[in-house]
């Protein structure tokens, strides 16, 4: 098991490394100067060299990398051109936001998405088979960007239930302790607060779920069907187990591995797809950071951007690799 | 096309007395028995006909601006209402199936044929050329695609044409990883191993072996891709990073007609509602090609 992990752990130093060279290429690659593309055609002589001094563009690009790399080890992302804060302290809190908006996202295409797929394989072919598998089949063709902003029209101004935008009643802002805004109000004993953030965050979650949702109801039902094949499933059943127990704790527990494959690519999924959400939904994380960026050329914020998020995805591949070990015995890694 | 299936069909009936069927004809035959496969086909069938005949089916030019009917709501004149330059959405809808599907189609095209290329190389010769190969696959799957695609999309320019790139660009490892399998495991069938013993050369042995066999996996994953491509694009369309007005994309359609949500919502319905359906459309399609092609999932 150790040497398995720190195998896994070790083969993914190529992968990171890579990963730093396509970010580092982003600047880089432009073709042209690309400072002057930064600043657009009517920038003046002198702001184009300032900047190509700033970007240190006027070194070898080899350098420029190792420097690069040498300032990413000591958490060094550089400044950001529109704000010129230090990006590694200016990009905490969106990413706390998009963490928050995410985890919750996740649970509610977890639990519904589970279930639905375990109830469509116990009842197949039964009509909340093939309802749920048809409207998962919808789900995955939504265009989520499209499907926040019908939300809000439902919602929002049709029916007035739910906000629009924003992470929190602007009147009476929470203050931050570690950014996740649900934790932070129930740590203060604001519940008036809690449920204030709760509501804003209904409508983002439920649109980030919908994907996932419908990705990991359809491979849930497809595992669960294969397992209710098996033999000892045959066993289980003869011997008078109620239904429900041989579906939820016998099929499942052998259903899971696939399944948690999905819901971790999932997640990772999800960090790329809150850029859009967080764009319709007004919501103050690390995609809609980098939207901004990308509408103010503000290329190292969005360098470091996409470079957070990617580690993040590998991270969380990472961490679903190790898990398999823990939850199913019968994997053993070793060599 | 009509005469070569006819071919297939007659010779066999006249020949044997058993009725025997070509494989692609089975195939078909078990396409059409899957209901939603047959709407899949039916919905994409109608959006590339829309494609095709939008100078016909448009009844005004997309960038055609009337002012004074600016955020007219549906009716008899404009069946899908208008946007806030006056623009026929109707319209506009239509000529955006020719963009979407024209996105979908070179893109997931440019994919194939890249990861193709790069799958075989990898497969076949295997060692330093497969650990490079495998490893740069590697990097660019720990991206989110619709992150790779806007870190392409920052380095080319934001353009409808680098949108398609960038969208190419970052479905190239699925396919180089599918090809890259099946070349592995028909690498070791029998055939193989009599055809190298007979002096065939590795590139009549890949062209004539190795990549028709390896050819029906790539259709599904190729359907499913160009389904995934559109949403792609819409949204890198969405983010200002891909379509340039005045070109009626979905995706920047939605994202001009954003601030009008409470005014004018149906501007903001209809570009929505055909990207879910040509979507929808391809998925429903790629699902029924997976189980009549794949044996594996067949029941």
């Amino acid at each position: 098991m150790l040497t398995y992990t720190v195998r896994r752990i070790f083969s993914l130093i190529p992968v990171l490394i890579g990963m730093t060279l396509v970010v580092f290429a982003i600047i880089h690659a432009i073709p042209g100067n690309p400072a002057q593309v930064i600043l657009g055609q009517r920038a003046t002589k002198e702001a184009v060299r300032e900047l190509t001094e700033q970007l240190g563009l006027n070194k070898p690009w080899i350098i420029q990398y190792f420097e690069y790399i040498k300032a990413l080890l000591h958490g060094d992302l550089g400044i950001s051109l529109r704000t010129r804060g230090p990006i590694n302290e200016e990009i905490w809190p969106y990413l706390m936001a998009t963490l928050e908006l995410t985890i919750v996202a996740m649970l509610i295409a977890i639990i519904i998405g589970v279930n639905a797929g375990i109830i469509s394989a116990w009842f197949n072919n039964s009509w909340f088979d093939y309802v749920a598998m048809v409207l998962a089949l919808i789900g995955v063709s939504l265009p989520i960007f499209w499907l926040g902003l019908m939300e809000q029209w439902a919602f929002s101004i049709q029916l007035g239930w739910l906000p629009t935008t924003g992470r929190e009643d602007v009147r009476d802002p929470v203050s931050a302790i570690t950014n996740l805004y649900l934790l932070d109000t129930l740590m203060q004993g604001r519940i008036d607060q809690f449920w204030t953030v709760l509501q804003h965050l209904i409508l983002p979650s439920l649109a980030l779920a919908t994907i996932p949702m419908a990705i990991i109801a359809r491979m849930t039902r497809a595992t669960m069907l294969e397992v209710m094949k098996s033999d000892f499933i045959r066993t289980a059943r003869a011997k008078g187990l109620r239904m429900f127990w041989v579906v939820y704790k016998h099929s499942f527990k052998n259903a899971i591995i696939p399944v948690l494959t999905v819901i971790g690519l999932q997640t990772g999924l999800l960090l790329g797809g809150a850029i859009l959400t967080e764009t319709i939904f007004g919501w103050p994380g690390i995609g809609r950071y980098l939207y901004d960026a990308i509408t103010y050329r503000d290329y190292p914020v969005i360098q470091s951007g996409i470079l957070i998020i990617a580690s993040l995805f590998v991270l969380i591949n990472l961490i679903v690799d190790l898990l398999y070990v823990f939850i199913d015995p019968r994997i053993k890694y070793t060599k | 096309m009509a005469e070569l299936v006819k071919n297939t069909v007659e010779i066999p009936t006249l020949q044997t007395e058993e009725k025997t069927i070509s494989p692609w004809k089975e195939a078909w035959q078990s396409f059409y028995k899957n209901r939603l496969a047959l709407a899949g086909l039916i919905i994409v069938v109608f959006f590339i006909i829309l494609a095709i005949i939008a100078p016909l089916a448009a009844p005004y030019s997309y960038d055609g601006q009337t002012l004074t009917d600016r955020l007219q709501p549906p009716s008899s004149k404009h069946w899908f209402g208008t946007d806030d330059f006056g623009r026929d959405i109707f319209s506009r809808v239509v000529y955006g199936a020719r963009i979407s599907l024209w996105v979908g189609f070179f893109s997931v095209l440019g994919s194939v044929i890249a990861g193709t290329l790069l799958g075989i190389i990898a497969g076949y010769y295997g060692r330093w050329v497969d650990t490079i190969i495998s490893r740069v696959f590697d990097v660019m799957l720990a991206f989110p695609s619709i992150l790779l695609a806007i870190a392409v999309v920052a380095i080319l320019g934001p353009s409808l044409q680098n949108a398609l790139i960038a969208i190419a660009v970052i479905n190239i490892p699925n396919f180089g990883r599918l090809i890259r399998s099946r070349v592995l495991s028909v690498k070791q069938e029998e055939y193989i191993m009599a055809a190298r013993a007979i002096g065939m050369k590795d590139s009549r042995i890949l062209l004539h072996h190795i990549l028709p066999n390896s050819i029906s996996p790539v259709i599904v994953q190729a359907t499913l891709a160009i389904a995934s491509a559109i949403i792609e694009a819409a949204g890198l369309g969405f983010l200002g990073l891909g379509a340039q007005p005045p070109t009626p994309e979905w995706g920047k359609m939605l994202a001009d007609s954003k601030q009008y949500l409470v005014q004018a919502p149906w501007t903001l319905f209809f570009p929505g509602i055909a990207i879910a359906l040509t979507v929808l459309g391809f998925n429903l399609m790629g699902d029924g090609l997976r189980d009549v092609l794949d044996p594996k999932m067949k029941q």
